[in-house]
């Protein structure tokens, strides 16, 4: 199965990547040769087999619901590219 | 002192053969002098180093000295390090501080080892070359025209060139056994769930496990003992007891039974390396073993599966870099999506995003069920082939990697090559099964590698098996010409 460039472009707006319009064709065949790779799965069947998500089948553990970390608001926030009081600063969304 | 395994250095450390000081300078100074041609590390922590070392000469004298104290180790900057940049091989976190310690290198500075540094790495563990570093690429140290492998190449590097006693690294897809191989080390991936993922930059979180690198099965056996166990942070650690691996090296062989899986001497497989790996299983054949073909008959599909199941699960991981939070972000955005798109765009590698959009498209309406349920469904398949091996067999051989290190470059423009670098050591992180490489020949100078699969938490069994291996033979001994300490 192949890609076409328009979905590359598609698909890159949905993971919020940018691939400039000259490189969607480039993009498109290199994922194609992958998805070639990946078609291979077709052949297996699969119909009486359920999916396995986690390899030992573990199910999610709870825990109580208790206080367990601390508040790392300032810590975190010196990592951010840009904060101010206790916000983290993006473009304006809202005019 | 360098010469020294990890286990002889514990041993020399507490009679007083020399200092921890003494080793981590010694350590420190060969870094200085041979590590920039190799670029194993990203970052080195010489003075963080030198005062953990006279901490641990302090515990030594004290007489209440852990297992490891004094023992200079690397992280594969995929770890978080309270304090010190953690990279991750990225762009993105180029300027990452991170503000906690992974459960990983908690553990390892609890049992007093020393940390002398980050390592380099494929960004966000990929690749299997060490080629997609942001920091530029690992050399094999015993071909620097040659990849270590990857994605802990500089973990497998830096253990190799004797830069470190030993490693941690991360194994997705065969990223601590591959390079362990190429580059004639030992590395171990654990079972899924052993050791806890806490702090670990996440790549695929069904897949990802942590291990210890080390130039020996015993040296492994201590760090795998420092590193597992239960981590209530951690929600898929299995709370299991770890057992005293080191105790367990010495089992007689007799009577164990070792499956020969077709599938990993096909036709794809270097007749050298092939050749190498039978001598190998000659060696346990002669230690008592007995060995038993078998077949896993889904082993051709593990690559389909697992370039499904991998690229699925990073997609989502790496939504998280987003410009905001922490991480590399794009000059003058002019509004959300432009910073996010541009940040991102700008932030990670090639193969990384060539991964988020295999990822990110497998993910999509309408192919959800064609490609990512249609995986899991064949990763079942590729755990029940283990599953029946093991009700025949005790543990499984195989070669590490079909041929031994290759060219820097040769196939870096060609993903799918590239892909299948990895053939025999994927199937293990689908099925979640304990697996380690340990060295056993060498192919026109290169080193090749025999690797062992066990059984759920089995990995004491795999240690066993090596280490007796590794008491009649000398290949984990041998070291990169040019490196001879």
């Amino acid at each position: 199965m192949s890609i076409s460039s328009d979905e590359v472009r598609k698909v890159a707006h949905l993971a919020r990547l940018e691939v400039p319009p000259t490189q969607l064709g480039a993009h498109a065949a290199q994922l194609s040769t992958i998805l070639e790779l990946v078609e291979q799965l077709a052949g297996a069947d699969t119909r009486q087999v359920q999916p396995l998500a986690h390899p030992i089948e573990a199910s999610q553990r709870l825990r109580t619901d208790e206080v367990t970390e601390t508040d790392q608001r300032r810590r975190f926030q010196t990592l951010a590219p840009q904060a101010q009081d206790g916000l983290y600063l993006v473009p304006r969304v809202i005019e | 002192m360098l010469e020294h395994t990890l286990t002889e250095q514990v041993a020399a450390l507490r009679d007083g053969a020399y200092s921890a000081r003494e080793l981590t300078d010694a350590y420190l100074a060969r870094i200085e002098a041979a590590g920039g041609a190799l670029n194993a590390y990203i970052t080195v922590t010489a003075a963080a180093a030198r005062a953990a070392a006279d901490a641990a000469d302090a515990a030594l004298a004290a007489g209440n000295a852990p297992a490891l104290t004094g023992i200079p180790i690397a992280h594969k900057d995929i770890f978080c390090t309270d304090g010190v940049r953690t990279s991750c091989a990225s762009r993105m976190l180029d300027s990452f501080v991170a503000p906690y310690d992974a459960t990983v290198v908690q553990r390892l500075a609890a049992a007093g080892a020393v940390m002398l540094g980050k390592t380099n790495m494929d960004e966000f563990a990929m690749g299997s070359s060490n080629e997609t570093s942001f920091y530029g690429p690992v050399r094999n140290p015993w071909d620097p025209a040659r990849v270590p492998g990857g994605s802990s190449g500089g973990s497998a590097a830096a253990v190799a060139a004797g830069l470190c006693s030993a490693a941690t690294g991360t194994d997705t897809g065969g990223s601590i056994r591959q390079p362990a191989a190429l580059t004639g080390i030992c590395g171990l991936k654990p079972t899924y769930g052993r050791v806890s993922r806490y702090g670990m930059i996440a790549f695929a979180s069904s897949l990802d496990q942590a291990g210890p690198m080390a130039r020996s099965a015993a040296d492994m056996a201590l760090l795998l003992h420092a590193m597992a166990g239960f981590d209530p942070r951690d929600s898929t650690s299995i709370d299991q007891p770890v057992p005293d691996y080191a105790a367990a090296l010495y089992q007689p062989l007799s009577g164990l039974r070792i499956g020969l899986p077709a599938q990993y001497f096909d036709a794809g497989l270097d007749p050298d390396v092939g050749d190498a790996v039978r001598a190998a299983l000659g060696e346990l054949e002669r230690l008592g073993a007995q060995l038993v073909d078998i077949a896993l008959p889904h082993t051709p599909l593990s690559v389909p599966a697992y370039y499904v199941v991998a690229p699925a699960e990073a997609s989502s991981n790496l939504a998280r870099y987003d410009g905001v939070r922490y991480g590399y972000r794009a000059d003058n955005p002019v509004d959300l999506e432009d910073l996010y798109k541009r940040s991102r765009s700008e932030g990670f590698g090639a193969e990384v995003k060539r991964r988020i959009l295999i990822g990110t498209y497998v993910l999509s309406a309408g192919y959800y069920d064609a490609y990512y349920l249609k995986a899991q469904r064949v990763r079942r398949l590729i755990r029940n082939d283990f599953l029946d091996a093991f009700d025949r067999v005790d543990v499984i051989a195989a070669p590490t990697t079909p041929q031994p290190a290759f060219r820097m470059g040769e196939k870096q423009h060609d993903p799918v090559a590239m892909y299948l670098s990895d053939i025999y050591t994927i199937a293990a992180n689908l099925a979640g099964l304990p697996a380690l490489s340990v060295p056993c020949g060498q192919v026109q100078g290169l080193p090749v590698g025999l690797q062992l699969i066990g059984r759920d938490f089995d990995e004491a069994r795999l240690l066993n098996v090596a280490h007796r291996y590794q008491q009649v033979t000398d290949w984990h001994t041998r070291r990169p010409p040019e490196t001879q300490a």
